[in-house]
């Protein structure tokens, strides 16, 4: 019948694909284990120091709550600024509404080398010392257009007639924004702040342009990959793994439940 | 799922009544001014970095204003191969990719459907690397190509290698970092038009005596062409601007360096600004013609 080559060949081959995607994550943790002090390369014993001592490594914690940082506030500004423009596109019908959906479609295709070098090269201009702040403008920016993708399919899905019976209950327009859109794109915000988020963690490129000195977590990994890597570098990774695919997963059951729950109201 | 986004999103419904549009340009503002500061207004000052020259006399680093199109000559004279090795590979990395992800999200897009926590599950896997640096997962694979590895030594004992032969530094490693690093994003895609195709179609191919080839090539392919597209183009612009596979702390070597080398190592390296920003502009430049020519080509415009 239909697909009866692919009835064993295509579970195997996906498989494969499954094994060549995770290899690499199942060798940075099992060596966080590893019982070496600079160059984690070759197997030398199990230890669980490198967990339980994490910040001995010189510099890798430091770095790491610099990326939490960075993070944290680059996802605040793309968020709103990027909520507010999917709104309006998804909701409003101007002129040149097609040149700004093309502008926000610009920066997801231009190459993280060029973004980063034209940054660098407008603060040079200006003369704007690197630092911190220019990590913060130059995540928020790529971010940014991610979250307006995001936020903009969930207002895409949100029924108009939700807020017109705001309004028509006398809910003035802010009311109505903040009771009943808000709430209901809240799903869309959070992905899309999640997403912001575990970009700006691991952006290594255009950091590398504008960090001027500032050492991010990928900074450092990118320094130590030269002079040797400590082990503490897999375990602050792996313990951002483990965090992340909890998350993930809780979200993943979480909707399931939700989901079973509205299927058995109906 | 955040990374539905890196799907085709279009809204099925553009339900945009015209209505009030202070409040649009209100809500439009901020963002707009930030891509003007910091998206468009550095484009500009890449182009116009890349005319500059050196001050007389001037340090290292120190150049000024000026209309110096050579610039744009010796970049090309010096750096071509290294277009070439960015393209070519990021090609390869492209194709390889979608052979990859392909067939992975179809069976977990098509084949698990029935079964929706293994496909919440495989979903994730697929997804898992994003949750690791880059960088280690980059470091994991040259540790895992190096010379003494059990790999390495297999290749040679199966002559599939020659004895004095390496894997990392050389295209080979370059091209399978760059395949690596991007098939999550071929793979997402492909599994967001894929998992909304309509199992009905297919059906009806077989009852029209297709056979399960070409109901493929006639029904399923076509229908996934935006995802394919979407997913081919998340893995090329990447790639062909990416340095990190290709330099030499990681999987390349002197003789793999791709463009992104080059405009590091001018930029941040050796501070000669104007070329760093001559490269990045002919890169831009070339990436922008190819998708255009490959979207119109492909027949996929409306997916901007």
């Amino acid at each position: 019948m239909r697909f009866s080559l692919g009835k064993w060949l295509l579970p195997l081959y996906s498989a494969l694909a499954l094994i060549f995607l995770l290899t690499p994550i199942v060798y940075t943790f099992v060596f966080s284990f590893n019982d070496s002090v600079k160059s984690n390369i070759v197997w030398v014993g199990f230890t669980l120091d490198n967990w339980t001592n994490v910040c001995d490594a010189q510099g890798v914690c430091a770095a790491f709550v610099t990326s939490i940082l960075v993070g944290v506030v680059a996802t605040l500004i793309a968020t709103v600024l990027g909520t507010l423009l999917a709104i309006a596109l998804a909701r409003y019908r101007f002129r040149g509404r097609s040149v700004i959906s093309l502008l926000l479609f610009l920066p997801m295709a231009t190459p993280e080398v060029v973004l980063g070098a034209g940054l660098a090269a407008q603060f040079l201009t200006a003369g704007v010392p690197k630092g911190l702040g220019t990590i913060i403008i130059a995540h928020a920016l790529f971010c940014l257009s991610f979250v307006v993708v995001t936020v903009k399919a969930r207002v895409a899905s949100l029924d108009p007639a939700l807020e017109e019976a705001g309004r028509d209950l006398y809910g003035s327009a802010f009311q109505v924004f903040t009771r009943i859109t808000l709430p209901l794109l809240m799903p869309g915000i959070i992905a899309a702040a999640l997403l912001s988020f575990a970009l700006s963690f691991d952006d290594f490129i255009i950091t590398r342009f504008n960090n001027g000195g500032v050492e991010t977590f990928p900074v450092f990994v990118y320094t130590a990959a030269a002079r040797g890597m400590p082990p503490e570098a897999n375990v602050i990774a792996s313990a951002v793994f483990i965090l992340a695919l909890v998350i993930v997963v809780v979200a993943q059951t979480t909707s399931a439940a939700r989901r079973k729950r509205l299927a058995r109201a109906q | 799922m955040a990374f539905a986004a890196f799907g085709s999103t279009a809204g099925p419904v553009e339900q945009a009544p015209r209505r009030r549009s202070w409040v649009a340009l209100v809500l439009l503002l901020p963002g707009l001014a930030y891509l003007a500061l910091f998206f468009l207004t550095p484009l500009v000052s890449l182009v116009l970095t890349s005319f500059q020259e050196p001050v007389e006399f001037g340090d290292v680093g120190q150049f000024q204003q000026a209309f110096k199109i050579e610039n744009y000559a010796t970049v090309i004279e010096a750096y071509w191969p290294h277009f070439l090795r960015a393209f070519g590979y990021a090609i390869v990395a492209t194709v390889a990719a979608l052979l990859i992800g392909y067939p992975l999200a179809y069976f977990i897009g098509v084949k698990c459907r029935s079964k929706p926590l293994l496909q919440a599950m495989l979903l994730t896997l697929v997804i898992a690397p994003f949750f690791i640096s880059f960088l280690l997962r980059t470091l994991a694979w040259k540790q895992l190509m190096a010379d003494d590895t059990p790999l390495v030594q297999a290749l040679k004992s199966l002559s599939v290698l020659p004895a004095d032969g390496h894997l990392t530094g050389t295209a080979f490693s370059v091209i399978f970092g760059l395949t690596y690093n991007f098939l999550p994003f071929m793979t997402l895609p492909i599994y967001t038009t894929l998992e909304r195709l309509d199992t009905r179609y297919l059906e009806a191919g077989a009852d029209l005596y297709a056979s399960p080839a070409t109901t493929f090539w006639k029904v399923t392919l076509p229908l996934s062409l935006p995802g394919i597209v979407s997913g081919t183009l998340l893995t090329f612009i990447p790639a062909s601007g990416d340095y990190i596979n290709a330099s030499s702390s990681f999987l390349g070597s002197a003789q793999t360096q791709m463009v992104g080398n080059a405009i590091e190592a001018n930029f941040l390296g050796l501070l000669n600004y104007p070329e760093a920003a001559a490269l990045s502009v002919i890169l831009m430049g070339l990436i922008l013609v190819i998708v255009g020519i490959y979207v119109r080509r492909t027949g996929t415009e409306d997916l901007l």
